[in-house]
């Protein structure tokens, strides 16, 4: 089967590949450049693992296909910190617990990246729908929440 | 090793700090390597058929235009599996499981696998399978399948622990009892007596992850596996013997571990990817779907609960009793006998008689879930002992205190009880302020008791100090929620130097000794155990280097803080060593530095948690919303305290879910019609209000720091405190878990129907 050839910008730098047409972004994004930050939970967008920011809107990689990445900029979680400087979102997170096993952290951080950046001063009540795309099963959400208003509180400040 | 006294007035400088976790920033940055993240040279994808039937022979499978299609380089079936279980019950049974050898179980059983190319290849493989089945009439209701006429599910199964062996087969494997004294003679004491029946649907661990490892097996007989697992030597052991392999010579790698809760503690896939890659000559890669993981992995049991508990008018209960009925998969199980021996276990019983029954059913092996078997027990005995306290007329809370269970209490299922938590977590719950927030119309309030046992078992750990005084901490318990943090903290504590100079890891099965897997909460009670242990016969060495340094006799050296100390005013000039000094000096005073422990970690504190919950029902639809929940436990001694915060709320939010909507639902036709995350639904983030926490510690007398394991107890009040909380709201006792809105609808139009 022939493969579709795509140009795309992911994490700020230029990326080509090849790849089947009923690929999705996430087989891309895992097996073919190695990006494994993003989760395979379940395959049909209920979970939220596989999270990326396309063209600055929150997806689930594994609703969309790899050629629809095609001319577009797509952020993951390998590029979230800026070298070694952890984004504040990432560093909350471990302050707080905010993560057990940490199957589900990629997705929450970008989605919870994605929700600052909409609404940069939420609600407990604004979180908890903003993050509700996301399962976690292991942390009961209590410390995710609170190292998101926690990392907001300091994005604001900075 | 005991509980040292001296403790329960010290200050620990490390042990009871919150310093963030080791693995913690290749978690946050995506580096962290999961079952499907790793991958090996000429990898090929595994993938497994599955029955559609819940209960059907297999008579013919015929892989051979699967076996033509280009890039299929593997097709197995059982044959492929030979049993080599040597009569180990247990064992065919993981192994039947792991690919059906004469019947197809239930709807999920795996019954041929590929190995391809890639998956596309390995999907289009699949449906060139071609399997003959002959269906079967099939069962997946407990109560169903214990009746006599129900469709036998495995014609050798004769009920276990009847006083004389039945004439006829059935589906009930086993019979088990628990209990002590009298129960009619306590009955009839008794002024009021409650008496209800009770069911919970099964559910599913729910890990995000699912099952995924990648199996290289060499033609010399060696093999690689990397795999998500609670006990990488457990599975080292049953992959091993499943495929006639060396254990020497299988070296096993967990994963970092993407949630278990009991679901990763036996192979499912994994001798299945070690036979695809012996037979295709490479490596292969086997990730579950998440239909995959619903249909074939897991789940809890099923259960069906019967409970009497009888007191006189003072609230001294007389007597209780349960008969309880959990369904196991089609595979014999001892879960009724946990639930059994849980299910009485908070309270101080003359006379209490519990009888479990363990169902075949066609539906998938049940496996262990956080606490397993307790939460099913501890609904329905809560809501009997919820119910009676309203009989007498007494606070919910004063009446189990009454009846709380103490040291020295006979435990309804057999050993006399040491120092516990249940009086203490139930005087913390009645002093709560939860206890006093106001109500609105609709809302109610319900409060449960939970208890689990708590397992030690066999753990190995290795303690290596650097030459720059750094020390690698190797562990053999999965870390599944922070315990690398809280290892390394007691290494520190007990070597006297600083967190931040440990760096705890997983080793794998060929660098450790055996360690049990992951599970009865015993991963930071246990390997504690054995880091204390490693690291005093460190310290051990370190006193003798620094007693040959400065030519003085061992036992003159302590060690303090993190340094040999000279004891006497004779050694007035010789300066502390540090621990960073002795390091230093190895290489000339006689080698490396390192402490190892091989011990049995008994004696795991038994658990007991109170939660409170209060819940808003909507009357017009039936839909519960959690608004508050606080939950009390006692952890013996909070190593980490934040991480076991999180066990605490991780186990109740879990806890809601079961309680409010998770179940499986199957069809008619036996299979089940929900198996993804849209239909199966789990707590998200907008379901749940923020989740307060109280860490009692009552110091567990068999552990050096007191510990006790955390993980699992925080899901046994849930169910009931949820039950009671809505039950409160709307007036009628809810008895079938989960409480979704169509069943709350049900009990309160049968209510108004009178």
């Amino acid at each position: 089967m022939a493969g579709v050839a795509v140009s795309t910008t992911i994490n700020g730098d230029a990326v080509e590949y090849l790849c089947q047409p009923d690929e999705t972004l996430l087989e891309v994004l895992r097996d073919r450049l190695g990006l494994t930050g993003a989760k395979e939970g379940c395959g049909t967008g209920d979970c939220g693992a596989c999270s990326v920011i396309v063209d600055g809107r929150l997806v689930c990689s594994c609703l969309v296909l790899g050629a629809e990445a095609e001319g577009r900029e797509v952020e993951t979680i390998e590029g979230m910190a800026h070298g070694d400087q952890l984004h504040p979102l990432q560093q909350k997170f471990l302050e707080h617990a905010a993560l057990q096993c940490g199957i589900c952290t990629p997705g929450f951080l970008i989605a919870a990246k994605d929700l600052l950046a909409k609404n940069p001063s939420p609600t407990e009540e604004e979180i908890r729908f903003g993050l509700a795309g996301n399962l976690c099963r292991c942390t009961g959400y209590d410390k995710i929440v609170r190292a998101v208003q926690d990392a907001a509180n300091v994005m604001k400040g900075a | 090793m005991n509980f040292d006294p001296r403790f329960s007035g010290r200050k620990f400088a490390s042990v009871g700090t919150r310093p963030i976790r080791p693995d913690g920033i290749d978690k946050v940055t995506g580096r962290a390597r999961y079952g499907a993240d790793f991958n090996m040279a000429g990898q090929l994808v595994g993938r497994i058929l599955r029955s559609p039937h819940a209960h059907a022979v297999i008579k013919k499978i015929d892989t051979s235009k699967a076996e033509k299609l280009a890039g299929v380089k593997a097709v197995i079936t059982a044959k492929d599996l030979p049993d080599l279980t040597d009569g180990d019950a247990a064992m065919y049974d993981i192994l039947d499981n792991s690919m059906a050898r004469k019947k197809a179980l239930y709807d999920g059983h795996a019954v041929a696998a590929v190995a391809a190319i890639d998956a596309r290849t390995a999907r289009e493989a699949l449906k060139l399978i071609e399997v003959d089945y002959e269906v079967l009439p099939h069962v997946t209701d407990v109560d169903e399948a214990a009746q006599h006429h129900a469709p036998l599910i495995n014609d050798q199964v004769f009920t276990e622990g009847l006083e004389e062996k039945p004439a006829k087969p059935s589906n009930i494997t086993k019979r088990t009892q628990f209990g002590h004294g009298d129960v009619h003679a306590g009955f009839a004491q008794a002024d009021f007596i409650v008496e209800r029946s009770f069911k919970t649907e099964q559910t599913h661990q729910g890990y995000i992850e699912p099952h995924a490892c990648v199996a290289s097996v060499n033609p010399d007989g060696t093999a690689d596996l990397w795999v998500c697992t609670q006990g990488h030597f457990v599975y080292r052991q049953h992959c091993a013997q499943l495929l006639g392999l060396e254990a020497s010579k299988l070296r096993v790698t967990s994963s970092e571990i993407g949630g278990g809760f009991g679901g990763k503690t036996h192979v499912w896939a994994e001798p299945v990817a070690l036979a695809l890659s012996r037979k295709a000559g490479r490596p292969v890669k086997l990730v579950m779907t998440r239909d995959e993981v619903f249909r074939a992995s897991g789940p809890t049991s099923a259960t069906s609960i019967d409970v009497k508990i009888g007191a006189k008018k003072d609230g001294t209960i007389t007597a209780a009793e349960a008969t309880l009925r959990y369904s196991c998969g089609p595979y014999a199980g001892s879960w009724a006998e946990i639930g059994a021996m849980t299910a009485f276990a908070c309270y101080k019983l003359e006379n209490v008689k519990t009888v479990g029954y363990e169902v075949l059913v066609n539906r998938p092996k049940t496996a262990a879930y956080r606490a397993p078997s307790a939460p099913m027990a501890a609904f329905a005995v809560e809501s009997v002992v919820d119910e009676l306290a309203k009989e007498l007329g007494m606070d919910a809370v004063d009446f189990r205190i009454k009846n709380a269970a103490q040291e020295g209490t006979r435990s309804s299922y057999g050993p006399v009880y040491g120092p516990i938590g249940i009086g203490p977590t139930l005087e913390a719950v009645k002093n709560h302020p939860h206890m006093k927030a106001p109500l609105k119309a609709n809302q109610g309030r319900g409060m449960a008791c939970g208890f689990w046992f708590n397992f030690g078992g066999q753990t190995c750990t290795d303690l290596n100090i650097g030459m720059d005084g750094t020390v690698s901490l190797a562990v053999g318990t999965v870390d599944v929620g922070g315990s690398r943090a809280s290892l390394s903290l007691v290494a520190a504590e007990e070597l006297g130097i600083d967190y931040s100079q440990v760096k705890a890891v997983v080793a794998d099965t060929s660098s450790l000794g055996y360690n049990d897997m992951t599970d009865g909460s015993r991963g930071t009670f246990s390997s504690s155990m054995a880091t204390i242990s490693a690291a005093r016969n460190a310290i051990k060495i370190l006193r003798e280097r620094a007693a040959q340094t400065w030519d003085i006799p061992v036992e003159d050296v302590v060690w303090e803080k993190g340094h040999a100390i000279a004891k006497g005013e004779k050694y007035g000039n010789l300066s502390p060593l540090s621990l960073k000094d002795i390091a230093a000096a190895s290489g000339k005073t006689g080698g490396p530095i390192a402490g190892h422990s091989e011990l049995v970690a008994d004696g795991a504190g038994v658990s007991f948690a109170t939660h409170i919950c209060d819940v808003e029902v909507d009357p017009e639809t039936g839909s519960t919303r959690v608004i508050r929940y606080t939950v009390v436990q006692d952890a013996g001694k909070a190593v980490h305290p934040t991480y076991v915060e999180g066990q605490y709320q991780g186990g109740a939010a879990q806890g809601i879910g079961w309680a409010l909507n998770e179940e499986y639902i199957y069809g008619k036709d036996g299979r089940l019609q929900n198996p993804g995350f849209l239909d199966y639904r789990i707590p998200v983030c907008s379901d749940l209000p923020m989740i307060d926490t109280q860490i009692l510690e009552i110091p567990n007398p068999n552990h050096p720091y007191g510990v006790r394991g955390v993980g699992e107890t925080s899901i046994v009040p849930p169910l009931a405190a949820i039950a009671n909380a809505v039950s409160n709201a709307v007036g009628v006792r809810m008895t079938h878990i989960p409480m979704s809105p169509p069943r709350i609808l049900a009990a309160l139009e049968a209510e108004r129907e009178g």
